[in-house]
């Protein structure tokens, strides 16, 4: 049993982080009608934004102390961050909460990103065919990766989680188990409610406010919408802008879990579009929960009573497909996807 | 009219043929006359032509097909493993295998169309990578890359049989005549020239194809799927066909590379390697016949040649600069060359689909058509210079 509980915990962080990335995608294709093959470049891209932010955070000010010397007989260097020399403790405050503090960066970065794609190239697309749409964003993405590979490195780059989160919380205690049966990292937890709130948030604000209703209804019935005087168009730039925050979000609260590399973005795109398959194209709630069912069905795919019996009939590793497996046996049964809704993209 | 085509492509099949025959010499001024080079023109050229019967005649866009190229090599060198190093029996279980493969992932992905068909060959593409990466590690030899040992049985290769990927003893890495050509080497090798065998092939069929029943038919489900079945007509065969064919040539190609190099990767699956195929074909012209191949040449040399670009040869070509603008062009075209070739090559996509949507073809005959036209404004000049379409 509570290895059970353990493996649908594993499976949450990487389930939020597949929502997360498929409401992005679908919220795109919803309200654009574009299939953005870039969307893993911009997961990765909110990756990048926490590094960026560390580099800077860690922007050094090196003064020498001529009273000291150190062991070569050279006076003493003495690096002491910036941050800490202008704000002292809250500043190194800031340095170990580097990772949250780059939220402040993504969130206006993503959105402009975001702006500059749908206004300077997107907005080109949407009378040429699917195809071409899908090529130029694949285009795009490879552009994106190259980009931050020449920049940053192949290597991937460590993230560390701030000092106080970075043990682990034994869940399992509370639930009435052993001490250390369910140990689950502080940081992951955090992932998983933060990847809720944002989810919350986005659908509140599609549900709640007028902006939302607008853009749902033109989700709906885009002609209308426009025919009684609404600029949907601009509506749909900034859905545009939001979507690639809220994944950029997702790519930046994850690198402490995996640290962000130039490719993560492509290895995530292919999975993100299985879960949006999955899930039923064109529906946000299906996205969602498609996300975390494929995450968590992963997770048991990994446990070793699972990956020995499959070992056993010469399949190693079967987590790596179980994915791609049960999107096909889903898409056969049920061609639609999950809650997929009849009429898109049927043509 | 009909006759008028019958003629075009009896002129456009013989020049081809006498491109490809006379490639070692036609490339040799480019510097581009070496067996490697000249063997994956040939190779992504059979690719190309295969995923156009696909994208250019269905409209469906496959996102994996590299997936049947890697299964071709894999099966190659499983031949070359088992059996011998002899190419015949190779190429057969490529071609074998890789049509099974098409079979069951086109009968599962054609359910659907539109972006799905994408998505779910993309999805297909995948999963076989992982498959051939780790899971299926005893076939595929996993990261290491399948290649053939000399503990292998190998039941057919006797007693001191040939060591290398042979024709009944033509060894396919023999240079058979090298020569000076307007200051550069040609190099004749029996390899390319039995992948060229199977391009002209690949290509001889593809205009059968193209000008068949089953081609209309094929393009009649891209210009408008709806209709054709209010018409009562099944598509699915049709699709499916074209699927198959199309994987059919991919195998043919993987298998051809496991015949001039006898390893297999999984990189030669992974879904970017897909996404480079879509790209010959369209920087060439979907739906063309001679773009696809085109589009293949042109890639694969500059994929050549940009590889070898290093800072130093940039330097030495703007020295004729001021000190400044050499150092600032250099920089920045630093970026695209040498291991930067995966950047100048989705630069060129985004430029290609944005600006050019019909390929290279079409932009010669635009080009042709605008110099045409600016004739045509003068009214002085008589309007006689009328010169039949490029195909």
């Amino acid at each position: 049993m509570d290895a059970i509980i353990l493996q649908i915990l594993n499976g949450l962080d990487k389930g939020s982080a597949y929502a997360l990335i498929a409401l992005g995608l679908t919220l795109i294709f919803g309200t654009l009608g574009v299939v953005n093959f870039a969307h893993g470049a911009l997961f990765m891209l909110g990756a990048f934004c926490a590094v960026v932010m560390q580099k800077l955070l860690n922007s050094v000010k090196i003064t020498i102390d001529p009273e000291k010397l150190d062991f070569l007989g050279n006076p003493a260097e003495i690096k002491t961050p910036y941050v800490e020399l202008w704000f002292g403790d809250f500043g190194s405050k800031l340095i170990d909460y580097s990772v949250p503090v780059s939220i402040l960066l993504a969130i206006p970065f993503m959105i402009l990103v975001g702006f500059v794609m749908e206004r300077g190239l997107i907005k080109h697309f949407y009378k040429r065919p699917h195809a071409d749409q899908i090529l130029v964003t694949f285009g795009l993405a490879i552009v994106l990766q190259e980009i931050i590979k020449a920049a940053f490195g192949a290597n991937p780059i460590q993230q560390p989680a701030p000092d106080s989160l970075s043990g682990a919380l034994d869940i399992g205690v509370y639930l009435g188990f052993e001490a250390n049966a369910i140990i689950y990292p502080y940081w992951r937890l955090i992932y998983f409610f933060f990847a809720i709130a944002v989810l919350g948030s986005m659908f509140a604000f599609l549900r709640y406010t007028t902006f939302g209703m607008v853009v749902r209804a033109g989700m709906a019935d885009r002609e209308t919408v426009g025919l009684l005087g609404i600029d949907i168009n601009k509506r749909f730039t900034m859905m545009f802008g939001l979507a690639a925050a809220v994944t950029g979000l997702a790519g930046v609260m994850y690198s402490p879990i995996l640290p962000p590399n130039y490719h993560m973005g492509m290895d995530f795109l292919v999975l993100s579009f299985v879960v949006v398959v999955v899930g039923g194209m064109g529906s946000l709630p299906g996205a969602v929960a498609a996300g975390f069912l494929l995450g968590i069905l992963e997770s048991f795919a990994s446990m070793n009573e699972v990956k020995s019996f499959f070992d056993s009939i010469y399949i190693k590793s079967i987590d790596q497909i179980i994915i791609y497996l049960v999107a096909v046996v889903i898409l056969l049964t049920r061609p639609r996807g999950l809650m997929g809704k009849a009429g898109v993209m049927e043509e | 009219m009909s006759a008028v085509f019958k003629n075009n492509d009896k002129t456009l099949f013989t020049v081809f043929v006498l491109a490809v025959l006379l490639g070692p010499i036609l490339m040799a001024p480019f510097g581009a006359s070496y067996p490697d080079l000249l063997q994956r023109f040939a190779i992504f050229g059979i690719f190309a032509i295969g995923f156009n019967i696909l994208f250019g005649l269905t409209g469906y866009l496959s996102f994996g097909h590299a997936a049947f190229l890697g299964v071709g090599s894999y099966s190659a060198v499983w031949m070359f493993k088992l059996l011998s190093f002899n190419v015949i029996p190779a190429l057969i279980l490529a071609v074998i295998v890789s049509a099974l493969f098409a079979l069951l992932i086109g009968y599962i992905s054609l359910r659907r169309s539109g972006i799905y068909f994408s998505i779910l060959t993309l999805a297909f593409a995948e999963m076989m990578y992982r498959l051939a990466y780790s899971v299926l590690t005893p076939i595929t030899n996993g990261e290491t890359g399948l290649q053939v040992y000399s503990d292998d049985p190998q039941y057919l290769m006797g007693e001191n049989g040939i060591t290398t990927t042979h024709l009944f003893g033509i060894k396919m890495n023999d240079v058979f005549l090298r020569f000076e050509f307007l200051g550069r080497e040609a190099q004749f090798n029996f390899g390319y020239y039995f992948a060229a065998i199977f391009l002209i092939l690949a290509f001889y069929i593809s205009i059968r194809i193209f000008r068949s029943p089953f081609g209309m038919m094929l393009r009649a489900i891209k210009s408008n799927q709806n209709r054709v079945n209010y018409t009562g007509l099944n598509s699915r065969p049709y699709t499916l066909a074209a699927f198959v064919i199309s994987g059919v040539y991919a195998g043919l190609a993987g298998g051809l590379l496991a015949c001039m190099d006898p390893l297999a990767g999984a990189e030669r699956m992974q879904w970017t390697a897909s996404g480079e195929v879509v790209l010959m074909t369209i920087l060439g012209g979907a739906g063309t016949l001679l773009g696809p191949v085109l589009g293949a040449s042109f890639i694969k040399y500059f994929e050549a040649i940009f590889s070898k670009i290093n800072d130093n040869v940039l330097h030495t070509w703007f020295s004729f600069l001021p000190d400044g603008l050499e150092n600032g062009i250099v920089w920045v075209l630093h970026f695209f060359v040498g291991k930067g070739w995966h950047l100048t090559l989705g630069t060129l996509f985004m430029l290609v689909v944005i600006f050019l949507p019909g390929g290279l073809l079409d932009g010669v005959t635009r080009l042709f058509n605008w110099v045409k036209n600016l004739g045509k404004k003068k009214p002085e000049e008589e309007q006689s210079t009328k010169a039949s379409p490029a195909e």
